[in-house]
């Protein structure tokens, strides 16, 4: 993939930290409940940044970013592929979450959907029907394409459109997480509800960056 | 002559007659495994998962009349053959009937005989033949299950992704499950979060041995 140093995860690398959130684990209320943010940050992110250190054996896997290991990820170990995934996927979802008060992207990017998926309303129909549909644990997706077009998909796990064993590659630019330690605190079997109050938090104006510096 | 038009009758009638797959009643109150598993956990287990996968499964097979005239276990035998909402649903819905059955409040201790004998031989004591189990389930990484079965004469542990089992797709009669344990989030979040292994260590407080050794079969 072309353009990973673009991306702001792209300075990720060993030995991993649990990045700080620039927020309070309440901020999100109640659509993210508090204990469930706290949970999410410092035991299950914890736990990915902790397993990928230990993981990481070799000083070949060591001396690279961990953006670029995505690139093998099919001859990866399991360990490192699924910790290096957890701790880039929850990298970026802290960063892409904000309490938005209905606004919606902006500009180019708002274009670009309307142009990919008939309009906003079509975009989060698809988007949610990817969320509600993964079976199991895993994330759903918009991404940007090497030729520069949006797409939806959806990842097993902690595996992601940057991998080699995605279904579609991509840079990630808007990601939601659906292991049930997402949501299950608050909202138990309803990943629905879940999915819905996610268009409440998205922070476009992070998305819209994160858009910017890929598409330009 | 009209022996053969009662069989042809008798064919026709059971050919393609739907089977009947019941939503069976919780063996047991949901509070019933407190404190190990929590009531609130269990009945939402029951009435919204396990509800689930039973009422999407049923859905999956409406108006197939193949699918409709197999029975569970049938069509496990053969699930590479369906879509994925039957895989998904009906391995769902089998491995939590499974599951429920394997419990009981207070748990129960293994009864001398075949099994136990077996499990002792073979993984050298039941508290060797625990921590094995306990670290087939801490490894799932995801949903899953982990599984003791028989198999070729011998006990394994197995782990299988999601609601996939160690049924499907092997010949009917080849593989006989014994034991199951649910690592899905939803199985234990509400009571231990992130803690699986406490989960694991609760849920050997609660095994109904009893139910468990009946399973086995010695001729396997």
């Amino acid at each position: 993939m072309k353009k990973l140093e673009i991306l702001p995860e792209f300075r990720l690398d060993f030995p991993y930290n649990l990045p700080t959130l620039d927020y309070e684990y309440s901020v999100l209320e109640p659509h993210i409940d508090a204990r469930t943010m706290e949970i999410h940050h410092t035991k299950h992110h914890q736990a990915y940044v902790d397993n990928l250190n230990k993981a990481l054996g070799d000083d070949a896997l060591i001396s690279k970013p961990l953006l670029h290991l995505f690139d093998k990820a099919d001859k990866l170990a399991p360990a490192v592929r699924n910790n290096g995934g957890g701790h880039y996927n929850h990298s970026l979802f802290w960063k892409i979450l904000k309490i938005n008060n209905g606004s919606k992207p902006e500009g180019d990017l708002m274009k670009h959907i309307t142009q990919s998926f008939g309009g906003f309303e079509e975009f989060r129909d698809e988007f949610g029907k990817a969320a509600a549909s993964r079976f199991g644990s895993g994330w759903a997706w918009l991404s940007i394409d090497e030729e520069n077009n949006l797409f939806i998909s959806s990842t097993p796990n902690q595996d992601n459109p940057l991998m080699n064993v995605a279904e579609k590659r991509g840079y990630p630019i808007l990601g939601l997480d659906v292991w049930e330690h997402a949501y299950y605190l608050h909202y138990q079997n309803r990943r629905p509800d879940y999915i819905k109050a996610f268009w409440d938090i998205v922070n476009w104006s992070e998305v819209e960056k994160r858009y910017l510096s890929i598409i330009k | 002559m009209k022996i053969f038009v009662v069989i042809f009758a008798l064919l026709l009638f059971f050919g393609t007659t739907a089977q009947t797959h019941v939503f069976k009643p919780l063996p047991y109150a949901y509070d019933a495994l407190e404190p190990y598993i929590d009531a609130k956990t269990m009945e939402i287990h029951y009435t919204k998962h396990h509800r689930g996968y039973y009422d999407k499964f049923m859905a999956a097979i409406k108006g197939n009349h193949h699918l409709e005239s197999l029975s569970l276990p049938e069509i496990m035998a053969r699930m590479n053959e369906f879509p994925a909402a039957v895989r998904n649903n009906g391995g769902g819905f089998w491995n939590h009937e499974f599951f429920w059955e394997s419990m009981t409040p207070g748990g129960s201790a293994i009864p001398e005989g075949a099994l136990k004998n077996r499990i002792n031989a073979q993984f050298g004591s039941m508290e060797k033949f625990i921590e094995e189990f306990k670290n087939a389930g801490l490894s799932i990484f995801g949903s899953g299950w982990v599984w003791l079965i028989q198999e070729k004469g011998a006990l394994k542990i197995v782990t299988t992704p999601n609601q996939d089992n160690p049924l499907m797709n092997v010949p009917a009669g080849t593989v006989n499950p014994l034991l199951a344990l649910d690592v899905w989030e939803h199985a234990y979040y509400l009571k231990h979060q992130n803690k699986r292994a406490a989960y694991i260590d609760d849920f050997f407080k609660v095994i109904d041995w009893i139910a468990v050794s009946k399973r086995f079969n010695e001729k396997l």
